[in-house]
């Protein structure tokens, strides 16, 4: 307001500018989210930028790059990340388990799969999840040489929509076609404000927005567990 | 974010990067062409690191450089862009820098013209021609920069998102079909850009 008042009657297109400049003020949040939220998390920040406030930054990848960028000195308020490991790198003020995520099994039945793709089940999260079922259901000996690894979560997914493969292990959020494995491992989504966050108490806010009704429905709508 | 504003900011950001580069890259050129200093060969090595290194060793020395206000905004993507750009240009006006000949500049000078003006009227336009395919390239370089920036300059739609992220992002995130749309208007884009940039520098030449 003040920055109008300091020009009381300009043209339409200059009081635009200037508007712009004014919002520039308001307080940012700079959160890095891992790609597999940017649609849920792009949509929930769109519903809180309606309301007055402050503005979100939002930036995606592959949460291993994310956990670099910060440990690097990246600033960045707010960080969601798709497994335990990769927060575990990074220095936090507030931690909370946001949501979870389950496996799903795309394609052919197990057993009569000849090609199995599954994320790289030695350093990707959905591959060393994936292994990890397997292995309890003591299926992995038997399935072990029908594995494909691909380099990440949705090539394996293009393996079997492609014809590579016959069946694909894959998060439930990546494929509405898969049949979700309900006795699956535990896949953990933890979201925290990070210790030398620039605006530590606006990143607050929008963590408590974020485990609010309306974005938990956002990220439901998106396949996501609230927890 | 429209395909459309992502390929007008990466042409942007890649117009500004090779346009701030150009001044201190011939002055260096100029300096590796000519000079004879100590610590030549190591700052000629240091030049040339961004085209040997993978680009994401480059992003991850550029991210404990840049100031912490600078990463993750559009300055970063301009920084990630010239660093990487910068061999090419660099190398490219030291070798046209060498292939002037020395005479033609003793001539100037001895008809009284000031090193200035031997400069811009001797050396700059003899050497235009090689400089001209280093900008190019540079400027090509830095179009399709991805490793370096992805890490300093991050992936945030609308603010950072160059044509190389956002079609790494739509890849990465199964969208395919808009992943191609990306990919086809960056072949035309990249195809107008260089025919373009090969029409100026022959018409100067």
């Amino acid at each position: 307001m003040r920055c109008r008042a300091r020009i009381p009657a300009v043209r339409r297109a200059l009081f635009i500018a200037l508007f712009a400049a004014c919002s520039l003020h308001a307080a940012e949040v700079t959160v890095s989210a891992a790609a597999s939220l940017s649609d849920a998390m792009t949509e929930i920040a769109h519903l809180y930028e309606s309301r007055p406030g402050e503005k979100i930054i939002l930036n995606f990848g592959a949460s291993s790059t994310l956990a670099t960028q910060i440990v690097n000195g990246a600033p960045v308020d707010l960080f969601l990340s798709a497994d335990d490991a990769q927060m575990d790198r990074v220095a936090t003020a507030v931690r909370v388990p946001l949501l979870g995520n389950r496996l799903a099994i795309v394609g052919a039945p197990l057993a009569k799969a000849r090609r199995i793709a599954i994320a790289n089940p030695e350093a990707v999260p959905a591959g060393v999840y994936a292994k990890q079922w397997l292995i309890r259901r003591g299926l992995w000996s038997t399935v072990e040489g029908k594995i494909v690894p691909a380099e990440n979560v949705r090539a394996a997914l293009a393996a079997v929509l492609h014809g590579n493969a016959d069946t694909a292990i894959v998060y439930a959020t990546d494929s509405r076609l898969g049949v979700v494995i309900e006795d699956g491992p535990p896949i953990s989504y933890p979201a925290a404000v990070l210790r030398n966050a620039k605006n530590g108490a606006a990143a607050r806010r929008f963590l408590e927005f974020l485990q609010s009704r309306d974005a938990a429905a956002i990220f439901r709508k998106y396949g996501f567990i609230v927890k | 974010m429209s395909d459309a504003s992502i390929i007008w900011f990466t042409l942007r950001m890649a117009a500004l990067a090779t346009a701030l580069l150009i001044p201190p890259a011939l002055a260096l050129g100029l300096a590796l062409a000519r000079g004879h200093w100590r610590g030549k060969s190591i700052v000629e090595t240091i030049v040339a690191l961004p085209l040997v290194m993978p680009p994401v060793a480059t992003g991850l020395i550029l991210l404990r450089l840049v100031p912490r206000e600078v990463v993750f905004t559009w300055r970063a993507v301009v920084i990630a862009m010239m660093v990487m750009a910068s061999p090419f240009v660099v190398r490219a006006s030291r070798v046209a820098f060498e292939g002037v000949p020395l005479r033609y500049e003793q001539i100037a000078r001895t008809l009284g013209a000031s090193e200035g003006r031997v400069f811009f009227t001797i050396t700059l336009p003899l050497a235009l021609r090689g400089i001209s395919s280093g900008v190019v390239l540079g400027f090509a370089r830095a179009l399709g920069e991805f490793g370096a920036t992805i890490l300093v300059a991050g992936n945030i739609p609308g603010r950072t998102t160059t044509l190389a992220v956002a079609i790494y992002d739509r890849v990465q995130l199964g969208k395919d079909a808009a992943a191609w749309d990306l990919v086809a208007a960056g072949i035309i884009v990249a195809f107008i850009a260089i025919w373009l940039s090969e029409k100026l520098t022959r018409r100067r030449a």
